[in-house]
C-alpha cells in the first residue's frame, strides 16, 4: 500500500478521501493536512462535499411542498457531486495534484442506504467516481457528535436529523436513530471499501501527527509544485 | 413494487394497486410523436377514458434548473444525466404513479429511453444508464415512432426554420457544421433505439410517413389494451421483454 506508484485509479495526481459523522473532526484534519501538503511544495487541491447553493435551493422547495422521496433525494445529491467531480475532483486529479476531498460518494453510499434505497442502485450511479488512494474514516460514538454539536451550539437539521423518516418526532432522539444508522453503514464499509480507521475521540494533534506520518511514504516520488512547472 | 419496475424499488412509495395503464411514445425530434400523443389523448378521452400526459423536463423539482443549466451549456455528462433523472424520478413518484393508482391513462411524451439514450452518446456506459433507471416503471406498452435522420432533419427545417443546438448535439463538438452534427448525432441516438427494441418491447411504428399513417397503426395497437375491463388487463400487463414488432413496415 506505500508503493506510490501502485495507486488504482490511474490519474497522475492523488485522492486522499475524508469520510465520518457530522462533528467527527473530519473536516479540521482535512485542513490541516491540506496545510501541511502545500508547505512541502505540493500542489494541493482541497474541495468538501455540502450542499452547492442548487441542491439546497431545490431540497428547500420540494421539502416545503412535501416533494422529497429517498429516490429523488439521492438521484439530487449525485447531481451535485457528479457535478463537483466533474469540475472540482477529476481536473486537477489530471493534472497531477493532491486532491483532499472532504466526503466522497461513501457519504451518499451510507446517507441513501440509511433512507432505504438499493445499495446496488446508489452505488452504480457513483461508478464514475474513482477509488480514492486513501479513505480515512473518522470513526466516533454518535453521542459525542451530539455532545460536540450542542457544546458549539449548532443547531440539529432537519435532515440531518433524518427527520423525514419518521424515526421520532424528537429531534435529538431522531437525530441519534437516524446517525447510529449512518455509523453502521460506515463500519460496515471499512472491510468492503479499505477504509483506514481513525479513532476520531483522540486530540486532535494526535490524529493529525498520524495523518502525516501515514501519508509520508505514499509521497516520497510524488512531484511537488515547482518540478511540475519548470524543466530541469 | 420492484416487480413493476425494471428491477429496483422505490423505497417509500405506497403499494397502492396501479389500475390505470401507462402508454409510453417514443422518437426523435420531429419524429411526429407530440402530434401522435395529441390524437391519442383525443381519441381515448372520446373513449370515455380519463388520460393525464407527462414528459420531459416538466417535474416543479428541477425543470428550471435543467434549463437554466442547459443556457450555460457548463454540464458535464454525469451530472446533465443525473439532473434528468432527478427530474424524471420526481414526475415518476408525484405525477405517473398517483395517476395510475386513481386510474388514469398515462401518456408519457417520451420516457427513460431518451434519457438513456441522450446519456450514452454522451459517452456514458449502457450498462450504467440501465441500472441507473432500473426505478422506473415498466409502461404497458412502449411506441416507438421510428424515422430516418434525413426526414427529421427535413421536418425539423421546416418547423422551426433552423436545427435546434440540442437537438443537433452541438455539445458533443461532433462537427461545427450544425447540419452535419445534426444528421451524426441522431444517427446515434437511433443507434442507441435500436438495441433498446428488444429487451424494452418497443412497439416501432414506421414514422417516415404521414400523421394519420402513423396514427393508423398506433390506434391498431393501442385499441386491444382498452376492449378488456382494467382489472383484467392490470393481471397481465404488457411484458417489457416481449418481443418488438416492426407494425406498418411491411
Amino acid at each position: 500500500m506505500a508503493d506510490p506508484s501502485s495507486h488504482v485509479h490511474g490519474y497522475p495526481g492523488r485522492l486522499f478521501v475524508f469520510e465520518g459523522l457530522d462533528g467527527s473532526g473530519k473536516s479540521t484534519q482535512a485542513r490541516l493536512l491540506g496545510k501541511w501538503l502545500s508547505s512541502q511544495g505540493y500542489r494541493v487541491f482541497h474541495t468538501e462535499w455540502n450542499s452547492s447553493e442548487l441542491v439546497s435551493n431545490i431540497i428547500r422547495r420540494g421539502k416545503k411542498k412535501g416533494l422529497l422521496t429517498p429516490t429523488t433525494f439521492s438521484l439530487l445529491h449525485a447531481t451535485d457531486f457528479a457535478d463537483r467531480f466533474e469540475r472540482q475532483i477529476l481536473p486537477p486529479l489530471r493534472a497531477g495534484y493532491l486532491v483532499v476531498c472532504d466526503r466522497y460518494s461513501y457519504t451518499a453510499f451510507v446517507r441513501d442506504s440509511a433512507r432505504g434505497c438499493d445499495s446496488a442502485w446508489v452505488r452504480n450511479i457513483y461508478d464514475f467516481a474513482p477509488s480514492p488512494d486513501r479513505t480515512y474514516y473518522f470513526r466516533v460514538p454518535v453521542a459525542v457528535t451530539l455532545r460536540r454539536k450542542l457544546a458549539s451550539r449548532l443547531k440539529i437539521s432537519y435532515y440531518e436529523a433524518g427527520m423525514d423518516l419518521g424515526l421520532s418526532d424528537d429531534i435529538t432522539e431522531s437525530y441519534l436513530k437516524f446517525q447510529g444508522r449512518l455509523k453502521r453503514e460506515y463500519d460496515r464499509m471499512v472491510a468492503t471499501d479499505a477504509f483506514t480507521v481513525i479513532d476520531a475521540e483522540r486530540p486532535v494533534e494526535r490524529i493529525q501527527m498520524d495523518l502525516r506520518l501515514d501519508l509520508r511514504p505514499l509521497l516520497e516520488d510524488f512531484p511537488t509544485g515547482e518540478t511540475l512547472q519548470h524543466e530541469g | 413494487m420492484k416487480d413493476r419496475t425494471y428491477g429496483t424499488p422505490l423505497p417509500g412509495v405506497s403499494e397502492e394497486p396501479l389500475t390505470g395503464r401507462l402508454i409510453v411514445v417514443e422518437g426523435a425530434d420531429a419524429s411526429g410523436r407530440s402530434t401522435e400523443v395529441e390524437i391519442l389523448r383525443e381519441w381515448l378521452e372520446i373513449e370515455g377514458h380519463p388520460v393525464v400526459d407527462t414528459g420531459l423536463r416538466r417535474s416543479t423539482l428541477v425543470s428550471e434548473q435543467i434549463d437554466r443549466a442547459k443556457e450555460g451549456h457548463t454540464l458535464g455528462g454525469a451530472t446533465l444525466a443525473l439532473l434528468y433523472a432527478t427530474d424524471f424520478a420526481d414526475q415518476l413518484e408525484n405525477k405517473i404513479l398517483p395517476s395510475l393508482a386513481a386510474g388514469s391513462t398515462v401518456l408519457a411524451d417520451r420516457y427513460i429511453y431518451t434519457l438513456m439514450a441522450r446519456a450514452v452518446v454522451r459517452g456514458a456506459s449502457r450498462e450504467w444508464a440501465q441500472r441507473l433507471y432500473a426505478f422506473a416503471l415498466r409502461p404497458d406498452l412502449t411506441l416507438f415512432l421510428d424515422a430516418r435522420p434525413e426526414i427529421l432533419m427535413h421536418r425539423a427545417i421546416s418547423k422551426y426554420g433552423s436545427l435546434d443546438y440540442w437537438e443537433s448535439g452541438m455539445d458533443l463538438s461532433i462537427s461545427s457544421d450544425r447540419f452535419e452534427s445534426f444528421l451524426e448525432y441522431q444517427t446515434r441516438l437511433r443507434h442507441e433505439f435500436g438495441w433498446m427494441e428488444e429487451p424494452y418491447g418497443f412497439r416501432v411504428i414506421d414514422a417516415n410517413r404521414r400523421p394519420d399513417q402513423v396514427h393508423r397503426d398506433v390506434a391498431e395497437i393501442v385499441r386491444p389494451l382498452f376492449e378488456a375491463p382494467p382489472e383484467k388487463k392490470r393481471r397481465s400487463p404488457v411484458p417489457a421483454t416481449s418481443r418488438s414488432r416492426r407494425a406498418g413496415s411491411e
